[in-house]
């Protein structure tokens, strides 16, 4: 039991840090360093922008999309090597951010399932930063049951024409392409009846509206389809395989792993140890401490349990299930730090403003911005079904619209 | 990084746990629990011919010499097990302190013993409520002989030898503790059984009148030394936690597979799934966390203190929290004699105070971090 790299490890270590410390683009690192719970803002320097160079940089210098095939923009990495890059890469990680659905989802997808002409027409310009993809699944009526969705695609002639609306699309909005699941026969139950494409986010009919979300941000948006064409030669996979074809595209979302999650952790603790409370310190209180204990022995369990999974991929093993607590621990946690460190702020803990002397409204941003991460990306439920059924193997759901038509399904407002 | 246990280390755990299945089964377990005998006798000899019990200890004084992370991994298979012989007293408590502070004739007369099983040892630090803090020694050591009445002390009435602490000083310092080690046949020694939660891991007074007794370690060095023994010990309980948390998993999960109601197993239905994905949870963390511990335990790392302390909080939290809802999910069965849900949750919450309460090691961590942070 040890930490320490393998001797083929340490020189990818040390090759990927020389190169690092040659081309990072320094002058973000502090402002980088500083944006935590993953929301990264500039000053002055739009993030999409500032991740087309750093991504371009990296691409010619063989470090985009590594663990892909050479021949499609990677550097042929294995899974070790490629934690181990996100490692070195640390806070400049930070600006890949546009390019992850593509580079995590899409690009996966295509490769597994797009024509070769379409592997080496998209997946460089992807790679390298010069295209920026989105992933159009969820919709108002589909979230956890996203084979319920509802866009429907029909035939005419070579093309497909599309209508419907998208919901939660990361980045659409400086996207130039797009993965669309959408109902191409609603006359059988509904996971039979979808189909996967791609297209190009620029056709005429697809309009993409920001979504004001409850925290009063703006990070995702709507997209709506109205008679949107789509070649087929944009399809991937057989026509009514789609659901088989996302599983793919999930796989790879639940296979990204080393990407630390935000649990509030070091916040909270600095917060304890600078907040005068009536008696004294909070951290010296005794409910205090042993809350900020709990957690941080949780989230230490949460680091760990990711060293787990780094040293079954080091050893070329398939990592184990371990890995799936990742999200419904740090998400839960995360609401309940804010929550905590609000109370111990009394009154003044309502206010936002980060001007504020205590914490600068941190707290209250991540409180408005956590029930976003106890949905996204799989609710808790959803992930707690996960984890029963393919690590403890309780059985499935019973799924009372499994073999109905999907037009035969009873539905609210469809 | 290699995060893991070694094959070899991993091919021991499977060693111990086809032992423990065979000769450590419920039934066996229940004849302590039902008061027939104060410890599987069979069982401890068993675990001394296969060479358990000196695992941890060095050749020269009769053990194996193998280490701390093969200990963690017996550790872990005698909590799921829910073995019911004085392990943790004798090898984490009482063979820990004479390897960190004994001396060479010290080690000479009883690591061997321990080895080989013929000597069980304790740890006497408790006096009544509380928690370790030097405040709360209050038995007296002058001149080497001692005055007092410690408890809980865990097997205490089977035990050969204690390691004592007592109070040596009244300058309201940590060096006001002294570390003494007692042949509890002394004359002076009186052991008293007590009822505790855990019938399967007896519990005694003892009381302490002109007893003889020799030091272990320096004098004033007790707190310090202590400070060290229940650092090891909180790792390697925490993965005798892990183990039984895990085999409350289990049981919960084959019992939602068996259990047939309203027409379907009851493994189908979210609130019960749910309610075993987030034991599965809190097993996983308690198992990372502990891995650590056993990380820096086997290389005497500077991150011990704080390690040992996350290991013990995950820990303990999650074996509490599947014992009792391994109960939850067998609805009326588990709260039965009959099944074995209740062994599981008497161990856990008897488990989860023995070296000091979930409370204490919450401070601990505090202050370890904090020190940490200062540095």
């Amino acid at each position: 039991m040890n930490f320490d790299d393998t001797p083929q490890e340490a020189a990818f270590r040390e090759t990927a840090r020389k190169w690092i410390e040659a081309n990072a683009p320094k002058e973000l690192q502090a402002e980088l360093s500083k944006s935590s719970l993953g929301r990264i803002r500039l000053a002055n320097r739009d993030i999409v922008d500032v991740g087309k160079a750093w991504q371009k940089k990296k691409f010619e210098g063989n470090w985009a999309c590594l663990h892909w095939p050479k021949e499609y923009g990677g550097r042929g990495a294995t899974p070790i090597e490629k934690v181990i890059w996100q490692q070195e890469e640390g806070v400049y990680g930070k600006l890949t951010q546009p390019f992850q659905i593509g580079e995590g989802m899409c690009g996966p997808t295509v490769m597994a399932f797009g024509s070769e002409e379409a592997k080496r027409r998209y997946l460089p310009k992807l790679a390298s930063g010069e295209e920026i993809w989105c992933q159009l699944f969820s919709e108002p009526s589909a979230g956890s049951d996203v084979a319920g969705l509802r866009t429907r695609a029909e035939k005419k002639g070579d093309n497909w024409v599309v209508n419907g609306q998208k919901i939660w699309t990361s980045g659409a909005h400086y996207s130039d392409y797009g993965l669309l699941i959408a109902r191409t026969d609603p006359n059988v139950p509904k996971h039979k009846g979808l189909t996967m494409f791609f297209l190009d986010m620029k056709s005429p009919g697809v309009e993409v509206r920001p979504i004001k979300q409850a925290n009063g941000m703006q990070e995702f948006n709507e997209v709506y389809f109205t008679d949107v064409v789509i070649p087929d030669s944009q399809r991937l996979g057989a026509v009514g395989d789609g659901w088989n074809v996302s599983l793919t595209t999930l796989m790879n979302e639940r296979m990204s792993i080393g990407a630390r999650l935000a649990t509030g952790v070091p916040e909270m603790f600095e917060l304890c140890s600078n907040l005068m409370l009536e008696d004294g310190l909070a951290i010296d209180d005794p409910a205090v401490r042993s809350k900020l204990a709990s957690w941080a022995a949780k989230s230490n369990g949460l680091k760990y349990t990711s060293y787990r999974t780094i040293s079954a991929l080091s050893k070329g093993e398939r990592p184990g299930p371990e890995n799936s607590i990742g999200k419904l621990v740090s998400g839960m946690m995360l609401q309940d730090i804010a929550t905590y460190a609000m109370d111990l702020q009394g009154a003044a803990g309502i206010l936002t403003g980060n001007d504020e002397e205590t914490a600068q409204g941190q707290f209250q941003q991540m409180l408005l911005s956590s029930p976003s991460m106890r949905i996204a990306g799989g609710t808790d439920e959803i992930l707690r079904n996960i984890i029963a059924e393919r690590v403890l193997g309780l059985p499935g759901d019973i799924r009372v619209d499994k073999d109905v038509p999907y037009n035969k399904i009873p539905t609210k407002g469809r | 990084m290699n995060f893991d246990f070694s094959d070899d280390q991993k091919q021991l755990r499977d060693q111990a746990r086809k032992f423990l299945a065979e000769k450590c089964s419920p039934k066996a377990v229940r004849v302590v629990l039902d008061g027939k005998a104060p410890y599987d006798k069979e069982l401890w000899k068993g675990l001394a011919e296969m060479g358990f019990l000196g695992v941890a200890i060095p050749e020269e004084f009769g053990g194996a010499g193998a280490g701390h992370l093969e200990l963690c991994v017996i550790a872990e298979e005698m909590g799921r097990a829910n073995a019911p012989v004085p392990f943790s007293s004798t090898v984490y408590l009482a063979a820990e302190a004479l390897l960190i502070a004994g001396s060479e004739a010290q080690k000479k007369k009883w690591l061997p013993a321990v080895a080989s099983g013929e000597a069980i040892g304790t740890l006497a630090l408790f006096e009544g409520k509380g928690n370790p803090a030097p405040k709360n020694v209050k038995l007296t050591a002058a001149n080497g002989v001692l005055n007092g009445v410690k408890k809980p002390v865990a097997d205490g009435a089977i035990a050969d030898f204690a390691v004592v602490a007592a109070r040596t000083g009244s300058s309201g310092r940590d060096n006001d503790i002294s570390l003494f080690l007692v042949a509890l046949k002394a004359a002076g020694v009186d052991v008293k059984s007590l009822t505790n939660l855990d019938p399967t891991r007896g519990q005694a007074e003892i009381t302490f009148k002109d007893v003889k007794a020799e030091p272990l370690g320096a004098a004033g060095d007790g707190w310090s030394i202590l400070t060290q023994v229940l650092d090891r010990a909180a790792v390697l309980c925490a993965f005798e936690q892990v183990g039984g948390a895990d085999r409350a998993l289990e049981m919960g999960r084959d019992y939602a597979l068996d259990r047939i109601a309203f027409g379907r197993q009851i493994g189908s239905f979210q609130a019960v799934k749910h309610m075993l994905a987030d034991m599965y949870v809190s097993a996983t963390l308690a198992r990372s966390n502990s891995y650590y511990g056993a990380w820096a335990l086997s290389t005497n790392a500077a991150e011990l203190p704080e390690a040992a302390a996350a290991a013990r909080i995950s820990a303990t939290q999650a074996f509490q929290h599947c014992a009792k809802n391994n109960i939850q999910v067998h609805g009326g069965m588990g709260f039965t004699w009959e099944f074995d849900c209740h062994m599981y949750y008497r161990r856990a919450n008897a488990m989860a105070l023995g070296l000091g309460s979930l409370t204490y090691w919450e401070d601990q961590l505090i202050d370890r971090m904090r020190k940490k942070n200062a540095a």
